[in-house]
């Protein structure tokens, strides 16, 4: 096993990785990312974790779901309350875990129904269940209702969330390449070819859903212990549809893309705060001329990949 | 002779329409099986039916594997497919965003033997049955002359390559009898001869019964060592290619009769 782990390409990953954190680290304790362009990493982090969970569903195993905001709020709200009464990271890590159990059963009881759904009719189906989650929030007392959770303990520290975003794209990864990631690649491309290959077509649906689903919540969890306050509006369609943006805008079935997805179009929201007016008016803008000049989303599903970077400067050098 | 697959008065209607009706039928193991018959004669839905793509309205549909019989009709095509029966398609059904290499390792789908645990975590397991996939893969590949293609993507390959690819995946998935939905379809003599020879090869080399689609009479009378006739949905002849060849009802159901 310890042959595989320590090969080049997951040395340079860990490198990679390793230096990003304390570039940033760096930045945050000089004070050059001040608290406000502390919120937009946060967010953007949170967004990664989102991002790259949906695409497992949408765009690696193509079941197309507009319920990835009910998952988050059931990992914010669980997260939520037990850190209120638990405010230690020992708390936050049972409510993460807590969140995990409910999100998955949540995802199993939609899924095994509404996956024989294709296309559209799935959409309204999970559309429909992030609406149930929400409302059963509103009107839940443990939830504090309309009125919102506030008081939550701020436990998301930034090595923490760092930590979980790195975590959540080597999950998906890891799962697109093996056996039940090409099971679900497969069910994407010919649904009826996949299952004369003997794949259990609804199996490998339900499996990319509850992993997306799980890591939904580790994500909801997070934001709940970072900005302290929950209301059940921050978990509306809206939300969902945000997350979608995200996906298509890098390009469906690309974990890279989902990630620099997140992180321009959070640079991007960053600074159009200022033009409160005409924000939502830039942002449309932006969306529509990215379908219309590449509709495949800004990388496709090109994947960025170490090993590839290797062999094309060998080559390189080999040619000089 | 032993049987490996009976069908027993199979039918299966659409509304009104009898696609495939009252169809008795025995295949034993180890044979090369074609199946003819003029274009809507039923053949496809009668694959579907074997394969799980269509529930039967009536009838049996019998396995034997190691001594025992077990009913298929109506059983799901993941499962029918992991009991030995496996199939190729008329109209190409390759994974087009996946490599030639990727569509012939995701056949090998029931012997992995790790499970979304190992693959997330990947464990030992992971990277042992990994290798065997990938090792396993490359050898159907170079059966079928399309290992040094092994990186391409499969629709990029011409329409002879696509058609081999088809039944490389499908013996990939460890078969004991192999269904061939019109192997030769597109394909120029030269390709046909060669797929002769293959199909003639995997039957002898991974021991497979094989049931064959073809429009080709060429392949199928070269072929085949029983031959099953289908017109309107019903069997109106059976036997060996020089039965077939001459049997009156066959030559009505092809160019008609005098008038």
């Amino acid at each position: 096993m310890a042959k595989q782990l320590y090969t080049r390409t997951n040395m340079i990953w860990t490198a990679i990785v390793l230096s990003i954190f304390a570039v940033l680290t760096l930045l945050m304790q000089t004070g050059m990312i001040n608290s406000y362009y502390e919120s937009t990493l946060f967010t953007i982090c949170v967004n990664i974790i989102l991002a790259v969970s949906l695409n497992l569903i949408v765009g690696i195993c193509g079941q197309f779901s507009l319920g990835h905001a009910g998952f988050m709020a059931i990992g914010a709200y669980v997260a939520g309350i037990v850190t209120r009464y638990i405010p230690t990271y020992g708390g936050l890590f049972i409510g993460i875990l807590l969140g995990f159990v409910i999100s998955a059963i949540a995802a199993i009881i939609v899924s095994v129904p509404t996956l024989r759904l294709r296309g559209d009719y799935l959409a309204i189906a999970t559309l429909g269940f992030s609406e149930i989650i929400r409302i059963c929030i509103q009107n839940m007392k443990i939830t504090n209702g309309a009125a919102g959770l506030t008081g939550i303990p701020q436990l998301t520290t930034w090595p923490i969330l760092f930590l979980a975003v790195v975590i959540s794209i080597i999950i998906c990864t890891n799962f697109v390449r093996s056996v039940p990631g090409r099971a679900a690649i497969a069910i994407n491309d010919d649904e009826i070819a996949a299952e004369a290959m003997g794949i259990n077509t609804t199996k490998y649906k339900v499996i990319a859903f509850v992993i997306g689903a799980i890591l939904a919540s580790l994500a909801g969890s997070l934001f709940a212990n970072y900005f302290y306050v929950l209301n059940p509006n921050q978990f509306t369609f809206n939300k969902s549809i945000d997350i979608l943006v995200i996906v298509v805008f890098g390009g469906m079935g690309s974990m890279s893309a989902s990630v620099l997805a997140a992180i321009v179009l959070g640079i991007l929201n960053m600074y159009l705060q200022q033009f409160t007016d005409i924000r939502m008016i830039i942002y449309g803008a932006t969306l529509i001329l990215m379908m219309i000049f590449r509709p495949q989303g800004i990388l496709g599903t090109w994947e960025f990949s170490v090993d590839r970077l290797l062999n094309k400067m060998k080559r390189k050098k080999e040619a000089v | 002779m032993e049987p490996i697959l009976e069908v027993s008065n199979l039918s299966k209607n659409f509304g009104g329409l009898a696609a495939v009706s009252n169809i008795n039928m025995t295949i034993n193991k180890g044979e090369l099986v074609g199946l003819i018959g003029p274009n809507g004669a039923g053949k496809t839905t009668f694959f579907n039916l074997l394969t799980g793509v269509y529930e039967p309205s009536e009838g049996l549909i019998e396995l034997t594997i190691d001594g025992k019989k077990k009913q298929i009709g109506g059983l799901k095509p993941y499962k029918i497919t992991s009991l030995g029966l496996a199939r190729t398609f008329q109209n190409i059904r390759l994974f087009k965003s996946m490599t030639v290499l990727e569509n012939v390792k995701l056949a090998m789908h029931k012997n992995a033997g790790y499970g979304v645990a190992s693959a997330l975590l990947r464990t030992p397991k992971f990277y042992n049955a990994e290798r065997w996939i990938e090792e396993k893969a490359c050898e159907y590949l170079q059966e079928v002359g399309l290992y040094r293609k092994r990186f391409e993507k499969a629709t990029n390959l011409p329409y002879g390559e696509q058609r081999r690819l088809e039944i490389a995946r499908a013996l990939a998935t460890d078969p004991v009898i192999l269904f061939l939905d019109e192997p030769a379809a597109g394909m120029n003599p030269q390709e046909t001869d060669e797929l002769t020879k293959l199909i003639y090869h995997l039957r002898d080399k991974y021991n497979l019964t094989v049931v064959l689609i073809e429009h080709d009479m060429s392949l199928v009378m070269t072929l085949c060592e029983r031959i099953f006739v289908l017109n309107y949905g019903q069997m109106i002849a059976s036997g060996t290619p020089e039965e077939i060849k001459n049997n009156e009802f066959v030559i009505k159901a092809y160019l008609g009769e005098e008038i």
